[in-house]
């Protein structure tokens, strides 16, 4: 689950991590407000959105007086913003972070993230500032540094001071910077963070290390200890139909394709959308109705995948495995009724009593397919769909 | 022969109460599974299906000699159940369970170092020798004893290539599910090792999906070492990037992860790649009758 910067700040103030002072504003007149209140000579209007680029993409915006925060607030509140993150169709800025202007002397990077070759946490750091960190991955792997830790001492002094002379920190804001670091690994172990970059961190004219962005992702799997982090979820910035989908436990995803796909099992959901694609098909969604298949599910996913308009076709691919053929059949002839569906639906079963669950399928009454193997299932939807 | 489990290995159930579990548990002893304690604190002294429950694993491996656990505790337990597995030194802890907080599991992990208990999973469906033992929630029926290897991230994704095998007549010696979760205690790499050295097994079916690059280094460890033929299959090829696709460990980040990548190193590690899979178990069929292993892998 990702957070907005002025979130992410407000965690990092609770480790004692520097950060600008500022307010979020969701009008002008906030954002006007919230400039007063700072009483800085320059203010950052910066639109709050759930990705990175917002800056190249004109979404961050230096304002001189009110008047000019006014005009700038205005501008980007209903703005559509698109950077490499969002895709092409963008993401509408409603709130915007109002924050006092820092005297900036040098830009860095700074980075947890966790490491699956060697399932320790890792701090990166990198001179290399304000630019996209995968770029200098890409280009100049030697400018940036990692720390492994280890999980039992946490991050140390020592690393940290390592870092930031790496990172060519002035000697004299070392420690500063040291101290900054550990507390940004303890909020991103305290509250399960996944991820948390810093870019830029900056040193500022006045001798001060301050975290002048904030982008946190937390695990899914631990928000259920985290009360507070679970409060900023803010579902505007997700996709309707996925929220819908978290409610019965399904784990969907929108994609832009036209044939809806329902599958158990995430792997085999994966290679469901593969195997479209593989006949010339295009998937409109991952969707994982999970290990135990039940009618209710599979009416909530009918739901959830025909509630997208581009949707002219579906794809049921079930392993039943340990359940029963029939069931599963019973249960998408109850849900294909009770959605009234009208567009054409492929269904592929495997697992006890298959023979039995196809008769279902085929002497329901309704514009139902019965394949014989996933294969034959893409093909068929494909074909249908057109 | 076979890896990890066989008929003499004696089970122990973690969170055998629980109601997964419990059906679960029920499947195993059908299959014939040698299922000889359960643990659930402060359940010890009961008895569910003729197993007795024990409150802690400590005293359920001193009563039974349990050597093998599996895993059905919720994800917020799960983590301290792996600990207590480990502590009272078993030789495999297998975890079914799925959503364990990834932080919870680099704690493990570190915890494990230099112990002697192995980690299957967590998020896996389990661990399988036909008609010798099953742990874990796979259907045994779509499972035949042989000498295919099998090895995968996925659960429903294993049991679509594992049932295209048996269809066929060719029998696996073992089925291991290694999970979908970013942090696993066992990895492609050691159940490769192990199909490499077992006498009973012939060729290896790998299994990979999208995230991280177990797949790549796993594709650098067979071109060195594996004297066995591999084939195999990549999930994903379609996900979009910066999506987590069910599985915790299912995420292309920063252009990492990508099927293609991993379909490129398995290829140049000689490694064939299905296309779909639903042609899994044809591709394995070829290339078992290019190395003239087929009449040897085929069961019936």
């Amino acid at each position: 689950m990702n957070i907005h910067e002025y979130q992410g700040k407000q965690v990092l103030k609770q480790y004692g991590v520097s950060v600008p002072e500022g307010h979020v504003a969701f009008s002008p007149e906030e954002a006007v407000k919230a400039a007063k209140e700072l009483g800085s000579d320059v203010v950052v209007v910066k639109a709050q959105i759930h990705a990175g680029g917002r800056g190249k993409a004109g979404g961050v915006k230096l304002a001189k007086n009110l008047d000019e925060v006014r005009e700038y607030a205005k501008e980007l509140l209903g703005k559509v913003l698109v950077t490499h993150q969002t895709g092409p169709e963008g993401k509408e800025v409603k709130r915007l972070y109002i924050e006092a202007g820092s005297n900036i002397e040098k830009e860095y990077y700074l980075g947890l993230v966790l490491d699956r070759e060697t399932s320790l946490v890792n701090l990166m750091g990198s001179e290399e500032g304000g630019m996209d960190i995968e770029e200098v991955a890409a280009n100049t792997p030697e400018r940036i540094f990692y720390e492994e830790i280890d999980p039992v001492v946490g991050l140390t002094g020592f690393q940290a001071r390592r870092m930031a002379f790496n990172m060519n920190i002035p000697a004299k804001l070392v420690n500063k910077a040291a101290k900054l670091m550990l507390g940004l690994y303890q909020a991103y172990i305290e509250k399960d963070a996944a991820i948390v970059e810093i870019n830029p961190l900056v040193v500022t004219g006045d001798g001060q290390v301050v975290a002048l962005d904030a982008k946190f992702n937390f695990d899914a799997n631990a928000l259920y200890r985290h009360q507070d982090i679970m409060e900023m979820r803010d579902y505007d910035e997700e996709d309707a139909k996925e929220i819908e989908a978290s409610k019965y436990d399904l784990s969907y995803i929108s994609l832009d394709g036209n044939i809806g796909c329902m599958v158990n099992g995430a792997g085999l959901a994966m290679a469901t959308m593969d195997t479209i694609n593989y006949y010339g098909g295009s998937p409109a969604n991952f969707l994982d109705v999970g290990g135990g298949a039940t009618a209710e599910k599979v009416t909530e996913a009918f739901k959830i995948i025909l509630s997208d308009k581009n949707v002219k076709g579906i794809f049921v691919n079930i392993f039943g495995g340990i359940m029963k053929c029939d069931i599963i059949a019973e249960g998408v002839i109850q849900a294909a009724k009770e959605v009234s569906l009208e567009v054409p639906l492929v269904v592929r079963l495997e697992g006890t009593n298959v023979e039995l669950g196809k008769k279902l399928l085929n002497e329901s009454g309704l514009n139902i397919v019965a394949a014989g193997t996933m294969a034959d299932g893409a093909k068929q939807i494909v074909e249908l769909v057109g | 022969m076979s890896v990890y489990i066989n008929k003499d290995t004696k089970v122990l159930v973690q969170g055998i109460t629980g109601s997964t579990a419990l059906f679960h548990t029920k499947q195993m002893l059908e299959y014939g599974t040698k299922i000889v304690a359960g643990v659930t604190p402060g359940k010890g002294g009961t008895e569910v299906e003729g197993v007795p429950v024990f409150n802690t694993v400590e005293d359920a491996v001193k009563a039974t000699g349990a050597n093998v656990s599996v895993i059905y505790v919720p994800a917020p337990f799960a983590a301290d159940a792996i600990l207590e597995a480990v502590e009272a030194e078993l030789d495999m802890a297998i975890c079914i369970t799925e959503h364990i907080p990834v932080l919870d599991m680099v704690k493990v992990k570190r915890y494990m170092e230099g112990k002697k208990t192995r980690l299957v999973g967590p998020n896996c469906p389990g661990v399988i020798t036909p008609d010798e033992c099953k742990i874990g929630i796979m259907p045994g029926y779509i499972h035949k004893k042989g000498h295919v290897g099998v090895v995968s991230r996925s659960g429903t994704l294993t049991y679509e290539a594992t049932h295209q095998l048996s269809e066929e007549g060719i029998g696996q010696s073992t089925a291991v599910g290694i999970g979908g979760d970013p942090v696993n205690g066992t990895n492609f790499i050691d159940v490769l090792k192990e199909f490499n050295e077992d006498e009973d097994t012939y060729a290896v079916v790998m299994i990979g999906e999208i995230g991280g690059t177990a797949e790549e280094e796993a594709a650098e460890w067979v071109k060195a070492n594996m004297t066995k033929p591999v084939v195999g299959f990549i999930g994903g090829q379609t996900a979009p990037e910066g999506k987590r696709m069910g599985h915790a460990g299912a995420i292309i980040s920063g252009g990492k992860g990508t099927a293609a990548d991993k379909i490129k190193a398995m290829n140049e590690a000689g490694i064939e790649v299905a296309d779909t899979p639903s042609v899994i178990g044809e591709t394995l069929i070829k290339v078992i009758k290019e190395k003239g292993l087929y009449d040897a892998c085929k069961t019936h």
